[in-house]
């Protein structure tokens, strides 16, 4: 099994380890709640490093990337601004969602998912070798990445980075800059402020019990899946994968078809009339929705409208919640029927996020 | 591991407790709840409803998975734990005072079937290799 460089910090805290896409990951490190509450009300962090940063460098890397992705990243215009997309295949589906970070016109850096970073390499290489044969493609094994959210979460790093404040605290969110060692992102998975932080695979353990002896408490995967359904975002392979396009999952806003790009995947994009659309369910009778559930109209079980993509409870909402990918023919504010276990349960559609800043939307 | 002497367990994990009035207690075991991480959902079966041993009767959801609890031993509920309703992480707080329900057994000899203290250790002991 695959380790990241805080495999022994993780176990020497009593975490709770599970295999996640091949990697040893802690899950929690006690109580999942907890945890989920600390990053609501106060500061956590995770360890991030089975995520893959990937750099691109050489000239005409950003028309490379271009051509690539779906969001457009002439977007990025100031040095150290971060671009959320898809990179899609030809045929519409999603590949791998990544963010972008613009470093220079010969630099950019991808941070990819860890259960996909092999076959995005791959993919990467083969359209370089295609489109751009002189740009540089490195896996940045090398590095690890620990991801300090909740609202007193910048102030922590700041206290235990000396010299931090002065270089961060003007960055907005999803901007980044590089400081010593350290290249800090004003980014998250969870919805809450706080900073993605990327250094030498040496440097971890300090930094992570640096953060700890300063009060942010340690988090595992399963405060991060109920912290980023919560937020709304989407998980790859359960919200979207190859099979399923942008458009379909709740990620037409990260796709950009008003520019002249030809992008991967575009063709068949601008061809397609999506048919669902990714709604928010809050379930109003007692139970747990989870991925794969059925869903169906109101008043006519036999008449399915689609199924949950990603569920689960909401510690910060008390009920719970679920993404799903339903019919275009319903509307926010509906109700429909959840099927779990042969008993319809009544869920409503609502919008999502269900949860930013620590304050419910719902 | 806390498994105490005076209870009888199930493979599937849970435990079970006969009471001075012939009736027996039963909910699921520290390790199941374990397992299972932070609870947030409980469902028994209504006192009323007649039960045959192994059969699936209640379920106890965590943040991470849904998990069917099974009847130890044949007979007809006779009372739930209110608690565990609004408050489903007392399981993790304390499995052994968190009983899910009470039931009346229809044939007590049953109970010879289930498992003592040390087997149930052993069972633990083998699924942990």
């Amino acid at each position: 099994m695959k380790t990241t460089s805080l495999n022994q910090v993780h176990r020497d805290m009593n975490a709770k380890m599970v295999d996640f896409g091949g990697w040893d990951m802690p899950l929690h490190y006690g109580s999942q709640l907890d945890e989920h509450h600390s990053i609501r009300k106060d500061a956590g962090m995770f360890d991030v490093s089975h995520m893959l940063a990937v750099d691109i460098k050489g000239e005409g890397s950003r028309d490379f990337l271009r051509q690539l992705v779906a969001n457009n990243v002439d977007k990025l215009i100031q040095p150290g601004k971060a671009l959320y997309t898809c990179m899609l295949n030809p045929e519409g589906g999603v590949i791998d969602d990544l963010i972008i970070y613009f470093l220079s016109e010969s630099w950019f850096r991808m941070v990819v998912n860890a259960g996909t970073s092999e076959k995005d390499i791959s993919w990467i290489q083969a359209q370089r070798n295609e489109l751009a044969p002189e740009l540089k493609i490195t896996s940045r094994r090398d590095l690890s990445m620990i991801a300090v959210q909740g609202p007193n979460a910048r102030a922590k790093v700041w206290q235990v980075i000396p010299g931090s404040q002065a270089a961060t605290e003007d960055l907005k969110l999803f901007q980044s800059i590089m400081f010593e060692q350290y290249f800090i992102a004003r980014t998250g998975y969870t919805g809450e402020d706080g900073f993605e932080i990327t250094l030498p695979e040496s440097d971890a353990k300090h930094l992570w019990n640096s953060l700890h002896a300063a009060g942010v408490a340690p988090a595992g995967l399963g405060a991060r899946d109920t912290l980023r359904l919560e937020a709304g975002m989407n998980l790859y392979g359960q919200d979207m994968d190859e099979t399923t396009n942008p458009l379909e999952s709740g990620l037409s806003w990260t796709v950009d078809l008003k520019s002249e790009r030809n992008f991967i995947g575009k063709k068949e994009l601008i061809k397609t009339q999506a048919k669902y659309q990714l709604f928010g369910l809050l379930l109003l009778d007692r139970g747990v929705l989870r991925s794969h559930q059925k869903v169906s109209a109101q008043q006519n079980s036999e008449r399915s409208v689609g199924e949950i993509t990603s569920g689960g409870f909401s510690p910060t909402l008390n009920s719970s919640i679920a993404l799903a990918r339903l019919s275009a023919e319903v509307s926010i504010g509906d109700e429909v029927q959840v099927l779990i276990r042969d008993k319809a349960l009544r869920a409503r559609i609502v919008k999502y996020p269900f949860v930013r800043n620590g304050k419910s939307l719902i | 591991m806390n498994i105490p002497t005076h209870l009888k367990y199930t493979k599937s994990h849970e435990w079970v407790k006969l009471e001075e009035d012939g009736t027996v207690t039963t909910g699921i075991t520290i390790h199941a709840q374990e397992l299972l991480g932070d609870m947030v959902f409980v469902e028994i079966p209504q006192a009323g409803r007649h039960l045959k041993q192994g059969e699936e009767c209640a379920v106890v959801e965590s943040v991470k998975a849904a998990a069917d609890v099974y009847a130890p031993i044949s007979g007809e509920v006779i009372t739930i734990n209110p608690e565990l309703e609004s408050a489903p992480e007392k399981i993790n707080e304390d499995a052994h005072s968190a009983w899910l329900y009470k039931i009346n057994p229809s044939n007590i000899e049953e109970l010879n079937d289930l498992l003592d203290s040390s087997e149930y250790q052993k069972i633990l002991e083998s699924e942990a290799h």
